[in-house]
């Protein structure tokens, strides 16, 4: 997966969640949560939609590294850069 | 009895398979109308249910349909139906002192059957099992989902009485504000069983699930070709005040619950004992300080499966003896909605105190003689004239019997 690639899957799986959210002027240097209502729970459904369609397991000491979208696409580039984007 | 212990009914909100709200519900039931459709299960075969179309976005964000459990959505639309049917000013409603009672006959099913299948597609890794499992198969989680989305700060739960549900939420309302714990009640039954394939097959499998080539005739009881049950999903939900604080507001009272009682058969685990179910309408008469003959209009339970009818019938027919009470059943037009049931088949009978119109029971073209009751409403609704007493009967498995007897309100 390119790094546009892996935003567009983040993205779609904020728009799963997160369904009410306009997210079409996503800032992806601020963080998900000062730009969205999203909770633990909610933060918990990005982790499993990964897990679920990547085989991704995401040690909770690294879940810092997914605040904002630029930081979560930076973390993940390196353990999809291999893998295609699911169907 | 003193003021503050007459409970009256202020509001009403509910989702029926044949209507959303009270005017749709009610004019289906004069009119005839099934609300029985074929409806998609996972692993079986095509089943007949009773199947809900109300808009859950009335109420929600899509984010908190997502989040919860259709149980609580039907909780939801049903709650603000009710509340806002009821004309109460909720900016200025003390929701500190709103309790929420809902009957369930069950709950957790249908998040557990979904999570064993979602967790089959990764060969039953439980890493993907959901967060969200507990917070939505919690036993209070449709009360619960109704505090969160109204605000409701006072107490809430869930009571399970398997099929008997309906009108034990309405009685722990009546008691909750008898004891002035609460002054509003948000109480009903709500029911999202469709949405589980084991319902289905667990019926199937006790040779109780109904089965016919037309939909709307799937459900039949007392007659003679009745095969089971057709399972519904729905949701009936009243706003209860003290009599005083509905008058001292000016709010249309629908009725007043005079009498209850809940007994249970202690007999066998699904067969149902007429002579337990005899001595709970007795109580609740008895509370009610009225006699068999009082009671204008019997709102029955009966299923639809062969021996259910039978008991029931019995029974009323012991306690109804030289009485010309009409009987009538809703089941036999939107199928068994189980936790939502006896509250749905009370409140589609709440108008008869205005119009004296007792609707009918449908499907009835060949009356069993083994449950016949001479003053059954068959086939098409009966004018009474006057109707000013209801008595709702609601049983279930595990031998649990509920009555609750409602009066119209005159003052």
């Amino acid at each position: 997966m390119t790094t546009e690639e892996i935003r567009q899957v983040i993205l779609d799986i904020l728009e799963r969640i997160a369904p009410d959210e306009d997210l079409s002027g996503l800032d992806d240097h601020v963080a998900f949560r000062e730009q969205m209502e999203l909770d633990s729970m909610d933060f918990l459904d990005i982790v499993m939609e990964l897990r679920k369609a990547y085989r991704i397991q995401i040690p909770e000491d690294d879940y810092e590294h997914l605040t904002s979208m630029a930081s979560t696409v930076a973390y993940l580039e390196p353990r999809l850069r291999d893998v295609p984007v699911a169907g | 009895m003193a003021l503050n212990d007459r409970i009256v009914i202020t509001g009403i909100g509910l989702t029926a398979p044949n209507g959303n709200n009270l005017a749709e519900f009610r004019q289906s039931l004069l009119e005839g109308r099934s609300g029985v459709v074929r409806y998609e299960t996972r692993y079986m075969p095509p089943v007949l249910a009773g199947v809900c179309t109300f808009d859950e976005r009335r109420y929600q964000s899509r984010r908190d349909v997502r989040r919860g459990t259709r149980a609580g959505s039907v909780a939801i639309y049903c709650a603000n139906e009710a509340i806002r049917d009821a004309g109460i000013d909720w900016d200025r409603q003390d929701r500190s002192r709103v309790g929420v009672y809902l009957g369930i006959t069950e709950h957790g099913n249908v998040e557990t059957e979904n999570e064993i299948y979602e967790i089959s597609q990764f060969d039953y890794d439980t890493t993907v099992w959901s967060h969200h499992h507990n917070p939505r198969t919690v036993a209070n989680n449709p009360a619960g989902e109704v505090t969160l989305n109204l605000g409701i700060t006072g107490p809430h739960l869930t009571v399970g009485a398997a099929c008997a549900a309906g009108n034990a939420g309405f009685i722990q309302a009546v008691q909750m504000l008898r004891l002035e714990e609460v002054d509003l009640a948000v109480a009903g039954g709500v029911s999202e069983s469709i949405h589980t394939f084991g319902i289905f097959a667990s019926f199937q499998s006790q040779g109780a699930l109904a089965s016919h080539e037309d939909p709307a005739k799937a459900s039949r009881p007392f007659d003679i070709d009745r095969n089971g049950i057709v399972v519904a999903e729905g949701g009936g939900i009243c706003t209860l005040e003290r009599l005083p604080d509905a008058v001292r507001r000016g709010a249309t009272i629908y009725g007043e619950i005079t009498g209850y009682a809940m007994n249970s058969d202690a007999s066998d685990f699904v067969l149902p004992n007429s002579e337990r179910q005899a001595e709970c309408m007795r109580l609740a008469l008895s509370r009610a300080g009225l006699r068999p003959q009082d009671i204008d209009l019997v709102s029955s339970h009966a299923t639809a499966t062969e021996q259910g009818d039978i008991e029931e019938a019995t029974a009323l027919n012991a306690v109804f003896e030289g009485c010309s009470t009409a009987i009538n059943n809703t089941k036999s037009f939107i199928g068994h909605a189980m936790g939502a049931a006896g509250a749905l088949e009370l409140l589609g009978n709440l108008p008869s105190f205005d119009d004296g119109i007792a609707h009918a029971t449908i499907n009835v073209d060949s009356p069993d003689p083994r449950c016949r009751l001479d003053h059954l409403v068959a086939c098409e609704p009966r004018d009474l004239g006057t109707i000013r007493r209801i008595l709702n009967n609601s049983f279930g498995m595990l031998g649990i019997n509920s009555v609750l007897i409602v009066q119209k309100y005159e003052g």
